[in-house]
């Protein structure tokens, strides 16, 4: 921190703490009152009582802290100042012109970005100890494995099962193993992600992750090694080919065009030489794998044929788990521009990129309205409509909170949320349908 | 040791402080002989004050491990939220526990969560932020403790010697 910031900020705290070694070696620590001189360097603390002031001359250290405890929370409002130089005893005051400081203010830094602007230090800390950081093996799978982020799998699935209902083909055994082989797949998607994130270092360039982006972070926070992060990619990918293998034997080899295509983009994605995600078209890579991919081949599996209704049903939500990236990618775009990972937030303004989410979420309810009108899907999946006040509500928090990571949160949270309903609300239109025919 | 006037091992007043203050300042010396400050949240169990650090801010613990002698200071009259209001200093040595850093740290939980009771809605989503959770603990031994009453340190502390507390 530069000494005139420093000395500006340190003007707006209440007090000031001296300290300077004492004569026993032990640090002298004491609170007064204070002021800042009119260049903005000098500090006068004071008055303090002769047997509480430093020697003439000694270097001490000034901290300015603030905090507001609040019941229930914990404390927000952190900030402090350290700032050091050498005492100049005057009467009963010492002024000490500022050499070098350093602090933290929570507004300007908020404790997430700060926590992981030390990572190095707490890295180097624990190697010396010997000692590695650790969680539950629950916590630790549901974070390498990101867990919540399987809805985007889930509902792509649910939708090829419900076309298929309607065509009366449904059948629980064939749907179920499609399920898990698409889950597999997708797990392995993301711990790959994490892994060639890792490898580029953009995940390590990334200072503001947040619970929706910025990966796992579990190779990052050494919760798990990268040996066993590709152990396990390896073995989600080989459980969910075979799965997929067994189902093209089972229910027809077209099968395997399109659980090929799936695996391919999943693989590409982030992974050399191709590294989809790199090159402005990982959005659109996974509409495609999230959309059409999941939900043709889960219609495939139980019907054993192809189907333009459950094309038409795949796209709303193609495009909502685009966006669902899309956003999730925008707090990530000094990090991954950093690594030369140029996704669409890295390419566009701000400007282009919120009208980017405008457009996407026309795409998805006018393929709603298309599908019905073009006679695929049923009427009452119009209800899915109900979700467009939550698509305009996470424009709004595009708009207001897109340079600021932590209070961009809400409006991912919304934004996932807003594929989850409008899925679930899809598959509620084909439920009634099913139950009023 | 203790005397017939303290609960503990530190005159009353400051252990008043001391069970009230949601923040202390740590000073520890640094390689270059320099003090440095850090704002962390006190506890005391009568004989000893302890105080956790995250790995992800460990440099303190360094300073402490090449050179025991710290402050602890009671200087905020909102981190330290009693009344009448006053300061202290109190002067010991510093051991670093870090033995299991995933865990040693929780038996302090009982008087965390007598301060900060909203701790174990933190330690619960751990997950969140597991390096922050990976804590060393501080164990302070009082050696010398510096009382201002109303907090005017312009006039001469009230000093006490613990040498025995050692």
């Amino acid at each position: 921190m530069a000494v005139r910031d420093a000395v500006a900020r340190a003007a707006t705290f209440d007090h000031a703490v001296l300290s300077f070694v004492g004569p026993t070696g032990y640090p002298m620590t004491v609170a007064a009152d204070f002021v800042v001189d009119a260049a903005g360097v000098t500090i006068d603390v004071g008055p303090l009582h002769a047997s509480t002031r430093p020697a003439d001359g000694q270097e001490v250290g000034l901290l300015f802290s603030h905090i507001r405890p609040q019941p229930g929370i914990g404390y927000d409002e952190r900030r402090y100042v350290n700032a050091w130089g050498r005492a100049q005893v005057r009467g009963t005051h010492v002024s000490v012109t500022i050499e070098q400081a350093t602090g933290w203010d929570e507004a300007d830094v908020p404790f997430f970005e700060y926590a992981e602007r030390t990572l190095p230090e707490a890295k180097r800390y624990m190697d010396e100890l010997g000692s590695k950081p650790r969680l539950s093996r629950f916590w630790t799978v549901f974070l390498a494995a990101r867990l919540p982020f399987l809805t985007a799998t889930i509902v792509p699935v649910a939708l090829g099962g419900a076309v298929a209902a309607r065509d009366h083909r449904f059948g629980w055994g064939w749907f179920l193993l499609a399920l898990v082989g698409a889950v597999l797949i997708h797990i392995g998607l993301n711990m790959a992600n994490d892994l060639f994130d890792d490898a580029s270092g953009a995940d390590e360039a990334n200072v503001t992750p947040t619970p929706f982006s910025g990966g796992s972070r579990v190779l990052q926070y050494g919760l798990v090694s990268r040996r066993a992060a590709t152990v396990a990619t390896a073995a989600c990918y080989l459980g969910g080919i075979a799965i997929g293998l067994g189902l093209a034997a089972a229910r027809g080899w077209g099968l395997l065009a399109i659980g090929g295509v799936g695996v391919a983009i999943s693989l590409a994605y982030s992974a050399p030489p191709l590294k989809l995600v790199h090159r402005g078209v990982g959005e659109l890579v996974t509409a495609v794998g999230f959309g059409p991919v999941t939900t043709l081949g889960t219609y495939y599996v139980c019907a054993q044929r192809w189907s333009a209704e459950a094309l038409a049903v795949s796209v709303p939500v193609a495009a909502l788990i685009a966006l669902v990236l899309y956003v999730n990618e925008i707090p990530d775009r000094a990090g991954d521009a950093a690594v030369g990972k140029r996704t669409l937030p890295v390419r566009w303004p701000q400007a282009r990129v919120v009208r980017g989410y405008a457009i996407g979420a026309g795409i998805a309810y006018s393929a709603v309205v298309g599908g019905v009108v073009g006679g695929l899907t049923p009427a009452w999946t119009l209800v899915a409509l109900l979700t467009i006040p939550m698509a305009r509500k996470v424009h709004r928090g595009l708009v207001r909170h897109y340079d600021r990571p932590y209070d961009l949160m809400p409006s991912m949270q919304a934004n996932i949320a807003l594929h989850l309903v409008t899925g679930l609300l899809l598959l509620a239109g084909y439920l009634i349908d099913l139950l009023t025919r | 040791m203790r005397s017939d006037s303290f609960s503990g091992v530190l005159p009353e007043q400051v252990e008043a402080l001391l069970n009230a203050a949601l923040v202390a300042e740590l000073t520890v010396i640094d390689g270059r002989g320099r003090p440095v400050s850090y704002p962390l949240i006190p506890l005391y169990d009568g004989t000893r004050i302890y105080m956790t650090s995250a790995a992800l801010f460990s440099k303190k613990l360094r300073h402490i491990k090449a050179n025991p002698k710290v402050s602890v200071a009671l200087t905020d009259p909102v981190g330290v939220p009693l009344e009448p209001f006053a300061r202290a200093t109190i002067e010991g040595d510093a051991v670093v526990h870090d033995g299991d850093l995933h865990t040693d740290w929780e038996r302090l939980l009982p008087l965390w969560r007598a301060k900060e009771p909203v701790i174990d809605k933190f330690v619960k989503m751990r997950f969140g932020i597991p390096l922050f959770f990976e804590r060393s603990v501080i164990e302070i031994a009082p050696t010398r403790v510096l009382y201002w009453a109303g907090g005017a340190t312009h006039r001469a502390p009230v000093v006490t010697e613990l040498a025995a507390a050692k």
